[in-house]
């Protein structure tokens, strides 16, 4: 054991990374990424990183909701096509991107906590069965609103630009959306460990001890679901502009069922997990461009081989491989 | 003794048929340890869920000081300064031990969820400032050991010292324990003992327990209540409770032999009663 592994004071507990490896890893990853999009990466490639990007924003989302609260969505794909269609209406009319795209996250979180509201009473396979109905509904209704959503066939969307500076190039879009994502995972990791993360966390584990603690359950629960749908929005406006048009079919059931997937295959409540389950679909899902018609056999099999051997998720299986190079090589 | 901090006036609550409290009422002074006996579903954990919100009851009214408790939600009425433990340990299993102690500290912590996003100073100062209570805790309990393992991983003993420590670190003006010696050995009990009365008179806790182990409540209790088919039949000090009939018979049937001692019994206080004037 090293000696300086032993912490002195209480703040040493409460540092961002442990210790200068960590530290120095993430920033060797995000210094990496950066250089590849802006200097080696083809269009393609930048354009699958802004995918990976994104939905690692939407998977921490959904993690917040499922992996720490305790809470199950098989809605989240709504929370996306909402935080997608307020930016890009608000967008087409003229307002600014950075206020259009704060403004989609924040139109999901507001209807995040009005959906939280059922999961008061709500538990497991019922939440689920609610949840599945709001993403029905949420698409039906963008499908049959012509005058504000243009219903089946969408909306055009605006090319991206921060006031005359134009985003339009794949490898400056995939610059903004990997900020946003940075910041998303920093403030995700600090909710998590902060007093609000434990409330979530006691929610999850034990309702009746939570509330004799003093976590109100009505308070945390619609606070769960506002900031998870808020954390999607978010990725689901930034997500507008990776094609030209949007429609409702973009961000349907099975796009719920696949972040579901992501949250699971990386490992609940990890803030890391996410990381890698977003990761690993995407590329997967790209792997299998050409074929896609095996793709879903290949992610069944793997999510079920997970839950057997792995319910920690690939995150059980990176912290397994740290305790082992840790005494490494004896 | 000062005055009462909690009042339970004529409590009521069934159950379908079974009548779980009928017309309880208790007064627990401040500085006091009350214990609640009776026998197996006589209703002293019902007592326990209707003082901390989990039921309501149907008549009656609870008092903690000032604040009428009935029909108050449980997480507002552990704002008010009353803390529990539960019969079947209630703790947050997939978290550590620092972490379900901290959780204990949550009323104590303001921050916003805006703020703990940011996680700046004035977030690692609080978080630093409950830390050291939380360690002060653990320090009384003896569980530094613990500090940083998984709660489903620990044995059902130290569960029971961490259910207390989460219970302690809310600060509370009334401790509620339920059975609290459940499942531990002579030793540990003895342990118990003092560490309830520490609270007691270091912490100015008042407390009230529900308690099988007659020696532990007879040691302990300035006062107890007991409860027999969820009517208080006898309320008293420790060695008033042992001496009355009532619960004798509550505890012990209505067998022959100890009806007959009973009677006997009845007969000298009804003799004793007519000698005096």
């Amino acid at each position: 054991m090293n000696n300086d592994e032993l912490k002195r004071e209480y703040r040493e507990d409460l540092t961002l990374f442990e210790g200068p490896w960590s530290r120095g890893l993430a920033l060797f990853f995000v210094v990496a990424l950066i250089v590849y999009s802006q200097f080696f990466a083809g269009n393609y490639v930048v354009f699958v990183m802004i995918s990976i990007v994104l939905f690692v924003i939407a998977a921490v989302g959904l993690n917040l909701l499922v992996g720490y609260t305790g809470q199950i969505s098989l809605g989240h794909a709504a929370f996306m096509a909402i935080g997608a269609y307020t930016h890009v209406i608000l967008y087409s009319k003229g307002a600014p991107l950075l206020v259009t795209v704060p403004a989609g996250a924040l139109m999901a979180a507001i209807l995040g906590f009005v959906v939280g509201i059922p999961a008061l009473r709500l538990k497991g396979p019922y939440l689920a069965i609610a949840t599945l109905g709001f993403q029905v509904a949420t698409d039906q209704i963008l499908g049959r609103w012509d005058s504000l959503t243009g219903g089946r066939m969408g909306l055009g969307v605006p090319g991206p630009e921060i006031g005359s500076y134009s985003l339009a190039e794949p490898r400056t879009y995939f610059l903004l959306c990997f900020a946003v994502c940075l910041l998303v995972l920093v403030g995700a990791y600090n909710l998590t460990r902060s007093r609000i993360g434990r409330a979530f966390v006691a929610i999850r584990d034990n309702e009746t001890a939570a509330e004799a603690m003093g976590v109100g359950l009505t308070t945390y629960k619609t606070m769960a679901f506002a900031i998870s749908a808020f954390v999607t929005g978010l990725a689901g406006a930034l997500f507008a502009h990776l094609s030209d048009r949007i429609n409702p079919s973009t961000f349907n059931l099975f796009l719920s069922i696949e972040m579901l997937v992501m949250v699971l295959v990386g490992g609940l409540a990890s803030i890391l997990g996410s990381v890698l389950g977003a990761t690993f679909l995407i590329m997967l899902q790209q792997g299998f461009a050409g074929a896609s018609e095996y793709q879903w056999i290949i992610v069944g099999t793997i999510l079920i081989a997970v839950l057997l051997f792995e319910p920690m998720g690939m995150r059980g299986r990176w912290l397994r491989m740290k305790y082992y190079f840790k005494a490494w090589p004896f | 003794m000062s005055a009462q901090l909690l009042s339970i006036a004529n409590a009521s609550i069934a159950f379908g048929g079974v009548q779980a409290l009928n017309s309880v009422s208790l007064d627990v002074p401040s500085g006091a340890i009350v214990s609640v006996i009776g026998p197996n579903g006589a209703g002293k954990t019902t007592l326990f869920n209707c003082v901390t919100g989990v039921y309501r009851p149907e008549e009656g009214s609870v008092r903690l000081g000032e604040n009428e408790l009935v029909g108050r939600k449980p997480h507002h009425i552990a704002a008010l300064g009353l803390a529990r433990t539960f019969q079947n340990i209630e703790l947050f299993g997939r978290m550590s031990v620092l972490d379900n102690v901290l959780l204990g500290r949550h009323l104590h912590m303001v921050v916003g969820p805006l703020r703990a996003a940011l996680f700046g100073k004035k977030v690692v100062a609080e978080e630093v400032a409950q830390r050291r209570k939380v360690e002060e805790v653990l320090d009384f309990l003896d569980l530094q050991f613990a500090r940083d393992r998984f709660v489903m991983h620990l044995p059902y003993g130290v569960r029971k010292k961490v259910e207390l420590a989460r219970a302690l670190a809310l600060e509370p003006k009334l401790l509620l324990l339920d059975e609290p010696s459940a499942g531990m050995n002579a030793e540990e009990k003895e342990d118990l003992v003092h560490v309830i009365r520490d609270i007691r008179d270091d912490m100015g806790v008042t407390i009230i327990l529900v308690e099988h182990d007659m020696g532990l409540v007879m040691g302990i209790s300035d006062q107890v209540a007991v409860l027999d088919h969820g009517e208080k039949i006898a309320h008293g000090t420790p060695s008033e409770v042992t001496a009355n009939p009532e619960v004798i018979r509550a505890y012990l049937g209505t067998d022959s032999t100890v009806q007959t001692a009973l009677g006997d019994a009845a007969e000298d206080v009804v003799k004793a009663d007519e000698v005096a004037p």
